[in-house]
């Protein structure tokens, strides 16, 4: 029997407003612990929560991005359970009636596109941090940090329409660009800004109905989302290969052995007893609002790929990888505004650019060569000053002096040689020190060519025309 | 009644109280009291009204995303009972 999967997502993002959601503590990562916190997020008794509108604009907003239907009215409701890290023994999340609701979000995997529908989007809190290891005298104690209770999250629900973990992948990616994209969410996944959790059953292909599902938590990068949903996948098709049944349950994925392992401690299933929280009003959106919060938002990646592709005449692929930020984006359109060579500058750029700034683990923004540096030097080569050849040399040379490419170009002396009469005079130079190489090109040896180029542009240290050195010498080697 | 020994115990669990076999005799009662009382509430016709948890008829209450952080941490950590270099101090808790 052969089986697929069904796979969903759950994402949270913590949105970057400067207040909590429900206070005006501040939510600067990296203070001092319990530092932000105030009677609100402590939830100490009598203490009132007031809506952040940051927090709401920022919902609206993704919401607006993946084609969801914002809700007329929505209100919050309390999910009640036990941590140390949840002061009020309740998070404030939406329920019933969330702010956003049926939306999508387009997919591409190369060798296919897909929509995956977004199931609703609500906004809550998040809670604090616990800490066991490193802090503190007492080894049988944990150690509790607030200032993260009470943080801004949205929580994107996806419909489980996806069927392999590469998808899962791809969209969640697409989920994180737009995040960034509109500079709701940093993205930053190590940090804990954006969090996935996977629901995975299988079934036989053909049935309908869905199969038993587990939930995968704990996967805070791309790499293994995609190993522990694909082992996951095995896992579940080995259980029922066995004639065993999948259980519901939490599963973490351990990347040190590549296994997905039970959470025993949650096999109960929870009893949230949601109910409405009455210390909060309802949320009324009107059109205006909506209106307002549309006219806010940035180009959108997918708009601006075709925009690239029309606008540039670029392939869809460079397209891509440049709109893959909009920082990245804005470095390319900045570039070909200081030089009409749209292809050229996508070459560089996704070429020598991103090569260097991986291997220093930059960000565009970080870029010691700024766009009019790097048209300049395209300039060069298309003005015939430079070869591309001594381009590399220059972008080199530009990426760690940052200095301008014609002041490089004249310092080391890199224009290129395109004087014949300098050029012939090498090239008789090269010839008269290579008889017995002449001898065998004229008795039929055409590939020793290539050795007299070579030659020739060892002598001009690399600067020599290779256009006029080849039409010269190959005049000049047929005697 | 309108509450069993068992319901008891189990909401008992969830807020993670101890209840012993007495005590949640003498809550199934009161509590059945209790739901007994609201359950008055059912006897009116609510069919034409909007459903609520407010008692006031207010919406979108909202604030302005601007830092106002004037608590001061040794505040925040005064009334807990165990504390550590800035930390609430709880028994170990890992999941």
């Amino acid at each position: 029997m052969e089986f697929e999967a069904v796979i969903g997502l759950e994402v949270h993002a913590q949105l970057l407003t400067n207040t909590k959601i429900f206070c005006n503590c501040s939510t600067k990562f990296g203070n001092a612990p319990n530092e932000n916190t105030c009677t609100v997020c402590l939830g100490l008794p009598g203490a009132l929560p007031v809506l952040n509108k940051k927090v709401v604009d920022y919902a609206m907003m993704m919401a607006l991005a993946t084609e969801c239907k914002i809700a007329p009215y929505s209100i919050f409701a309390r999910k009640n359970y036990f941590y140390p890290d949840l002061p009020k023994g309740y998070q404030i999340s939406q329920f019933e009636l969330p702010i956003a609701e049926h939306g999508k979000v387009h997919i591409d995997l190369g060798d296919y596109k897909k929509t995956i529908g977004v199931t609703r989007i609500h906004m809550e809190e998040d809670a604090g941090k616990l800490v066991h290891d490193g802090v503190g005298s007492d080894p049988n104690s944990s150690y509790v940090d607030l200032n993260r209770a009470c943080v801004p999250l949205i929580e994107i629900v996806s419909e489980p329409d996806m069927r392999t973990a590469q998808e899962a992948v791809a969209y969640l990616k697409k989920i994180r660009q737009v995040l960034v994209y509109l500079g709701v969410c940093d993205g930053n996944m190590d940090q804990g800004s954006l969090r996935c959790d996977a629901n995975i059953s299988i079934r036989p292909v053909g049935q309908v109905e869905l199969g038993t599902r587990s939930e995968m938590k704990n996967m805070n990068s791309f790499k293994f989302i995609e190993k522990a949903i694909e082992y996951e996948i095995k896992r579940q098709i080995h259980v029922v290969k066995s004639g065993e049944e999948v259980v519901q349950e939490t599963r973490q994925y351990d990347s040190h052995k590549d296994i997905t392992l039970s959470l025993r401690s949650k096999e109960h299933a929870h009893d949230y007893r949601y109910f409405p929280d009455p210390d909060l009003v309802p949320l009324r959106i009107d059109d205006a609002w909506i209106e307002e919060m549309r006219s806010a938002l940035c180009e959108l990646p997918d708009a601006k790929v075709a925009r690239f592709v029309e606008q540039y005449k670029i392939p869809e692929y460079d397209a891509e990888v440049l709109s893959s930020s909009r920082s990245l984006a804005d470095y390319y359109e900045e570039t070909v505004k200081h030089i009409d060579a749209p292809k050229a500058v996508s070459n560089w750029i996704m070429g020598d650019i991103l090569r260097e700034l991986k291997n220093d683990k930059l960000d565009i923004n970080e870029c010691p060569i700024t766009p009019k540096m790097l048209a300049d030097m395209i300039k060069l080569i298309t003005d015939g000053t430079i070869s591309s050849k001594i381009a590399k040399t220059v972008f080199e040379e530009m990426y760690t002096t940052k200095k301008a490419p014609k002041v490089i170009v004249e310092e080391k002396g890199l224009v290129q040689v395109t004087d014949t009469g300098a050029i012939e005079k090498m090239i008789n130079e090269v010839i008269a020190a290579n008889p017995g190489q002449l001898e065998q090109y004229r008795s039929g040896k055409d590939r020793l060519f290539g050795f007299f180029v070579g030659q020739v542009m060892k002598a001009s240290r690399g600067k020599a025309n290779p256009k006029i050195v080849n039409d010269i010498l190959r005049d000049k080697l047929k005697g | 009644m309108s509450i069993t020994k068992q319901e008891v115990q189990y909401v008992a669990k969830l807020a993670r109280l101890y209840l012993d076999d007495d005590q949640a005799e003498v809550f199934t009662e009161q509590l059945d009291q209790i739901l007994g009382y609201i359950d008055q509430l059912n006897e009116i016709d609510v069919q034409n009204v909007a459903a609520t948890s407010q008692s006031i008829a207010t919406e979108n209450v909202l604030r302005d995303d601007v830092v106002d952080n004037t608590y001061d941490r040794e505040l925040s950590l005064s009334n807990a009972p165990l504390k550590e270099d800035g930390f609430f101090k709880v028994p170990k808790v890992i999941e």
